[in-house]
């Protein structure tokens, strides 16, 4: 755990370093994205790495998290902290619905749900136009207020997000090696031995699936307010497959593995935008790629190919 | 009642297309339990490539053989280069390989054909046929024979000839079919080159109606991926029924309820599915309940 508070506080004083040089508006638009993409990895990397069940439908929980308190804000007045634990409880509920009925069975059987959750939800944000504005989008969405201090420029959200994924990374880190994350590696490995050591298997996986559906919906209504306008193509199969991505591309294995893939994934649409409309062709490419030749991520492929060099 | 034929003749037809699609995903997870994400890619190549030889003026059947012939070789060269590198990976892996394959596919048809919809001429007649005074048009009645024609040479390749009798085997289970002396490899491979042409097939026989876009394919693949589940995933008619009551339910709560909520239709059938019944209609009981 030692090991883990000096990485969590490398990675605080870089991330505070770079707000207070950087001066460029586009970078800490880029950078926001990347840290709520984050936020959403560390629930998925507990739920995928830990309990070893994938969800293929977390751009709904977001998508909930965003439109509850796009909604609640901008047509029905509500403050945005009121609307924001509001939109906790809306995606709380909506992932009892699916994890209580899934979690029961053994196998993908959440995979599948989450799926067909997703897409459901998507439909839903298209259609419902009366209180999403349907395919173009909801708008006027007021930024965020705490304790009477208005969230502006890019630059306030950058250092609220960075406080946000800090604090929810150490959280992640003491549930990983705490002697509940520990009964989650032990589910992941055999779920019979877990049971038969006392553990409610099927509670554990539901408490970790809710605790990745909560922090995926609160990423989603904090970008509500940092991008002011929500519209459902922000939210489809695509976005929820990115996220699970993200996981296996980084490492599945571990925390700051799912991270690193957050980070790549986040940034390589941005430097492929040189190529315009062929950067999907090469993000294609460089994910089948990684997954062949790095079957368990980048985080533990480059590490064993850097010990690999060193020997040598 | 010709409200409700209405809506049948629909749903039989988009049903037969998921049908066909279930099936393609059925045949590859029979044959290495892998969840091909990328299979509604092969229904969009073989639209894309009926629409693009009959642009060029081939004879139809000449353009419908060599649409699905080119997808099936994609379909081996997928097997080759993407997931036999990879068979030892975990299957959450082996699905992210997929979905990459799915993007990638879908970047290089929009390189080859751009973002616009390719017009493909009707293969039959155009003018609807009137029955019981619900209307029906020729591509349908093409549709739904073609599909019916494919599913019984696929059930008679796998009961009566020893390379599908091989393929069950496989199927059941993979080391005691090697142990009496049947190679897999190279099953695995017509796994694959059977499943892009089945699920291509779809493709031909839809583009009249759809027309043939790049990214026609992912919804496609979603809901032929709800009608494999309903069927059970491992069994071939099994995905076959799951994908005329899907297509049939799908027009049905399109035309009774609305058809906004159309596409959630499919997908709140494969939720309820999961729940009541996990295995699906006619899978083995393998989903334990805890």
């Amino acid at each position: 755990m030692k090991k883990q508070y000096l990485a969590l506080l490398i990675l605080g004083t870089f991330l505070l370093t770079t707000g207070f040089i950087n001066r460029n508006d586009y970078y800490f638009n880029v950078l926001n994205i990347l840290i709520l993409n984050g936020l959403v990895v560390i629930g998925l990397s507990l739920l995928m790495g830990y309990a070893g069940q994938v969800s293929l439908g977390h751009a709904a929980f977001y998508g909930l998290g965003a439109y509850t308190s796009g909604i609640l804000t901008a047509k029905y007045g509500l403050s945005p902290l009121a609307a924001l634990l509001a939109a906790q409880g809306v995606t709380l509920v909506a992932a009892l619905l699916i994890g209580i009925p899934a979690l029961r069975l053994k196998g993908h059987y959440l995979a599948m749900a989450t799926l067909g959750f997703g897409i459901i939800v998507y439909v839903i944000f298209k259609e419902l136009i009366s209180l999403t504005g349907g395919p173009s989008g909801l708008v006027g969405i007021p930024p965020l207020q705490v304790a009477g201090f208005t969230f502006l420029e890019s630059k306030q959200y950058y250092f609220l997000f960075v406080g946000v994924l800090l604090v929810s990374l150490l959280l992640a880190l003491h549930l990983a090696h705490s002697p509940f994350g520990r009964a989650l590696l032990a589910l992941h490995d055999s779920e019979a031995a877990t049971m038969a050591l006392g553990y409610d298997t099927g509670r554990l996986k539901l408490i970790v699936f809710l605790l990745s559906a909560a922090l995926a919906g609160l990423a989603g209504s904090l970008y509500a307010h940092f991008a002011m306008f929500i519209s459902p193509m922000s939210f489809t199969f695509i976005h929820s497959v990115k996220f699970v991505t993200m996981v296996v591309v980084g490492g599945v294995a571990s925390l700051w593995g799912a991270l690193l893939g957050a980070v790549v994934l986040s940034l390589l649409p941005e430097v492929l935008t040189v190529f315009e409309d062929y950067d999907v062709l090469i993000f294609g490419t460089i994910l089948v790629v990684i997954m062949i030749f790095l079957p368990e991520g980048l985080f533990k492929g480059l590490g064993n190919l850097f010990l690999k060099h060193k020997k040598t | 009642m010709e409200e409700i034929l209405q809506y049948l003749f629909s749903g039989l037809t988009s049903g037969a297309i998921y049908a066909l699609i279930a099936l393609g995903f059925t045949i590859i997870y029979n044959a290495t339990e892998v969840i091909n994400f990328a299979q509604g890619e092969f229904v969009m190549l073989g639209a894309m490539l009926t629409a693009t030889f009959c642009g060029l003026n081939l004879p139809l059947p000449l353009a419908f053989a060599l649409a699905i012939l080119i997808t099936a070789l994609a379909g081996i060269l997928i097997e080759r280069l993407a997931i036999y590198p990879a068979r030892k990976a975990s299957p959450i892996t082996l699905i992210i390989i997929t979905i990459g394959l799915s993007i990638l596919i879908k970047g290089l048809a929009m390189f080859i054909w751009g973002k616009d919809p390719l017009p493909v001429p009707a293969f039959v007649g155009e003018r609807p046929i009137s029955v019981l005074g619900a209307t029906i048009i020729p591509q349908s009645i093409l549709v739904l024979a073609t599909a019916l024609i494919a599913v019984l040479t696929l059930e008679a390749f796998f009961k009566k000839t020893l390379t599908g009798k091989a393929m069950r085997a496989c199927a059941a289970n993979r080391l005691a079919a090697r142990l009496l002396g049947i190679k897999v490899e190279p099953l695995v491979l017509l796994a694959f080159a059977l499943s892009a042409a089945v699920s291509a097939l779809a493709g031909v026989i839809i583009s009249p109606i759809t027309f043939a876009t790049y990214d026609m394919g992912t919804m496609l693949g979603l809901k032929g991926f709800s009608a494999a589940v309903l069927g059970g995933l491992t069994s071939s008619s099994g995905a076959v029924l799951g994908g005329f009551i899907l297509g049939i339910l799908e027009a049905l709560a399109a035309g009774f309820l609305s058809s906004a909520y159309k596409d959630a239709a499919a997908f709140i059938i494969l939720i309820l599915m999961l729940f009541v019944k996990p295995e699906g209609l006619f899978g083995t009981k393998e989903a334990k309940k805890l």
